[in-house]
């Protein structure tokens, strides 16, 4: 008995002084391991920085040259894009409109049905409702876009152009309805979260006082998550001015400043597709390409900013 | 909420990371593994051939028949258009370059420059056909009529003795040969007294990124236009019968027509190399221009060199 018993202090023992002597080596490991994925996480951070001034730095040295052939304020009002032609003309007006358009469809009805989605999935929906058709919206951002391009260009079109009476169902709108469809994902899913963000306390404050659902979800529920909204939309949007698959198939590719989101147009995006191929390196039409992407840029880059301003509001208004 | 941000972000970061080093790995592959001589008479290589989307269905027939008789060799062929692949051939990214237009001399130049020599090799003929909707009672059309379509001039079907219902004019994009010899032939009418060089493509008529999206818009929409080689001719539309001038007796194209001469818009297609065609490449285009070879132009709806 008693020898047990020694023999298990003994080993009490050894294990204590097995845990005090390393302890130090293994606190200095640790510390060594915690350097390390510290810098390593940095460097990752450094990255995304070195990549988006490369990419701004390549867009600027390959497109910036154009402006000796083409001013820049014949460039961006101008109305005709010959590329080809001799000598070439390089007016990105039309582009610009249609890109415009496009983004203005795709918003107009994305930002209505993705609230209005997030509202009933956030407010109304029970939890299983909302488990099983959250990740089900969210599925719809995996569909690549040229699949989306062909739905477009094979079931959509036509519907347009029967439904709206035009020449033909490749337009802006045939395009902006599709980039709704894939900016809905997006829309649905982080306004969802900013309603679910909005604290439980508001909504029994505001049912204490009488108020029904619907006047807690219209007058408390989205305007407390307003901001996080607007966050999602720019999102949205940002996803609708980049697209360029869907757009290059479906949009129509006409030339001619577009009066009316109807009408066949080609976006920048898709002009910039179309042309590259075709563009030699260091050619003007190359450089002219590079500039569109630089406008491109410039414009994605404040859409972005905008939603992250808007994204740090919304963390401290809930911070306190 | 901002963490359901930064999860959408992340989510998608390993694919993109993997992507981006997929393509890093097939470019290097694709650079390294260019044309190595053949050894011995076991022919092997890469071939890689870029350019028109008119003739890539030709070329990828070919490249098939050839792959079958030379398992060893691997050749790839895309056809985003004959500038592309003009534009391909002269920064050096493909063995061949397809064409459906010839070489210009502005090319040429900045071939040169970039140390590439164009060589040109004609390796059969197209007919560009003009279709419409089998339901548009139009059947044929003069050039002038054409370029007066696809420069908007004319923007009606009764205007050219249809019905009267607006035209939409389907065209290849700018990176395109059939684009571009379209426009120089028939847009500018070349050859005839109204042949005018400043013409250009109007603003309202749909550049489009594929032969193929042309016909199948042409298909179902009875205001459409458009101007596919003879191989993409098909049952769901209608070939018109097109004229230089309104003297000369309007031709249906074919392979016929084509190779007598009598249909007015038919066009070399060609192949260009860096120099004269050497190794593998050089076997892969002697057995395109083949007695073999050249019945698979007719297989196709081409029309052969002879």
């Amino acid at each position: 008995m008693s020898a047990g018993s020694d023999s298990c202090r003994a080993v009490m023992g050894t294990v204590t002084m097995a845990v005090s002597i390393p302890e130090r080596g293994m606190k200095r490991r640790f510390r060594l391991r915690e350097k390390s994925i510290e810098s390593f996480i940095f460097l990752n951070g450094m990255l995304a920085i070195v990549v988006l001034l490369g990419v701004l730095v390549l867009l600027l040295r390959e497109g910036l040259p154009v402006f000796w052939h083409t001013p820049p304020w014949e460039f961006l009002t101008g109305t005709r894009w010959y590329p080809v032609s001799d000598p070439p003309t390089f007016g990105i007006l039309p582009f610009f409109v249609s890109t415009l358009w496009i983004t203005l469809v795709a918003t107009a009805i994305a930002v209505p049905v993705g609230v209005g989605c997030a509202a009933y999935l956030a407010e109304v929906a029970s939890s299983k409702l909302r488990e099983t058709v959250k990740p089900i919206v969210e599925l719809l951002a995996g569909i690549p876009s040229v699949v989306m391009g062909f739905i477009g260009l094979m079931l959509l079109s036509p519907l347009v152009q029967s439904a709206f009476n035009l020449d033909t169902g490749l337009s802006g709108l045939t395009a902006g309805i599709m980039l709704s469809m894939m900016s809905l994902p997006i829309i649905v899913s982080v306004s969802e979260d900013a309603l679910r963000a909005v604290p439980e306390e508001f909504r029994q404050a505001s049912y204490a006082l009488g108020a029904t659902r619907w006047q807690t979800i219209r007058h408390v529920c989205l305007p407390g998550a307003l901001s996080g909204i607007t966050a999602a939309v720019m999102l949205g949007v940002g996803r609708a001015v980049g697209e360029t698959m869907t757009v290059l198939m479906v949009a129509g590719g006409a030339l001619a400043v577009p009066w009316a989101p109807t009408e066949p147009m080609m976006p920048m995006t898709a002009a910039i597709a179309s042309g590259i191929g075709n563009a030699v390196r260091g050619g003007f039409q190359y450089q002219a390409l590079f500039a569109i992407g630089l406008i491109l840029f410039v414009m994605t880059l404040a859409v972005n900013l905008i939603a992250d301003r808007v994204l740090e509001r919304q963390k401290r208004k809930f911070a306190g | 909420m901002i963490s359901r941000i930064k999860q959408i972000r992340t989510r998608w970061l390993p694919f993109a990371l993997i992507l981006a080093i997929g393509l890093t790995v097939i470019s290097g592959c694709a650079e390294t593994g260019t044309t190595p001589p053949p050894s011995g008479s076991e022919l092997s290589g890469t071939i890689k051939i870029n350019g028109s989307n008119t003739v890539t269905p030709l070329t990828a027939v070919w490249a098939e028949e050839f792959m079958k008789a030379h398992p060893k060799v691997n050749i790839a062929v895309s056809g985003p258009g004959s500038g592309a692949g003009i534009a391909a051939l002269i920064n050096g990214t493909t063995d061949i370059c397809q064409t459906s237009r010839e070489i210009k001399a502005k090319e040429i130049e900045q071939a040169k420059s970039h140390g590439v020599d164009p060589f040109e090799i004609p390796v059969a003929l197209d007919a560009l056909s003009v279709v419409v909707h089998p339901s548009n009672p139009v059947s044929e059309l003069t050039f002038t009529q054409l370029s007066a379509i696809y420069t908007n001039r004319v923007s009606n079907w009764s205007e050219v003795g249809g019905s009267d219902v607006p035209i939409v004019a389907l065209a290849r994009d700018t990176s395109s040969g059939t684009h571009v010899y379209f426009k120089e032939n028939v847009v500018q009418m070349k050859g005839l007294p109204t042949e005018d060089k400043s013409l250009e493509y109007g603003t309202r008529v749909l550049l489009l990124p594929s032969t193929e999206e042309g016909v199948i818009e042409v298909a179902k929409n009875a205001r459409a236009i458009f101007y596919p080689g003879l191989g993409y001719l098909s049952e769901a539309v209608k070939p018109l019968a097109v004229s230089r001038t309104a003297d000369e007796p309007a031709v249906l194209p074919s392979v016929a027509t084509a190779l007598d001469g009598s249909y007015p818009i038919a066009r070399p297609l060609l192949f260009y190399t860096d120099g004269e065609p050497v190794g593998v490449v050089k076997a892969f285009i002697d057995y395109a221009l083949s007695a073999a070879g050249q019945e698979k132009v007719i297989e196709m709806g081409y029309v052969p060199l002879e």
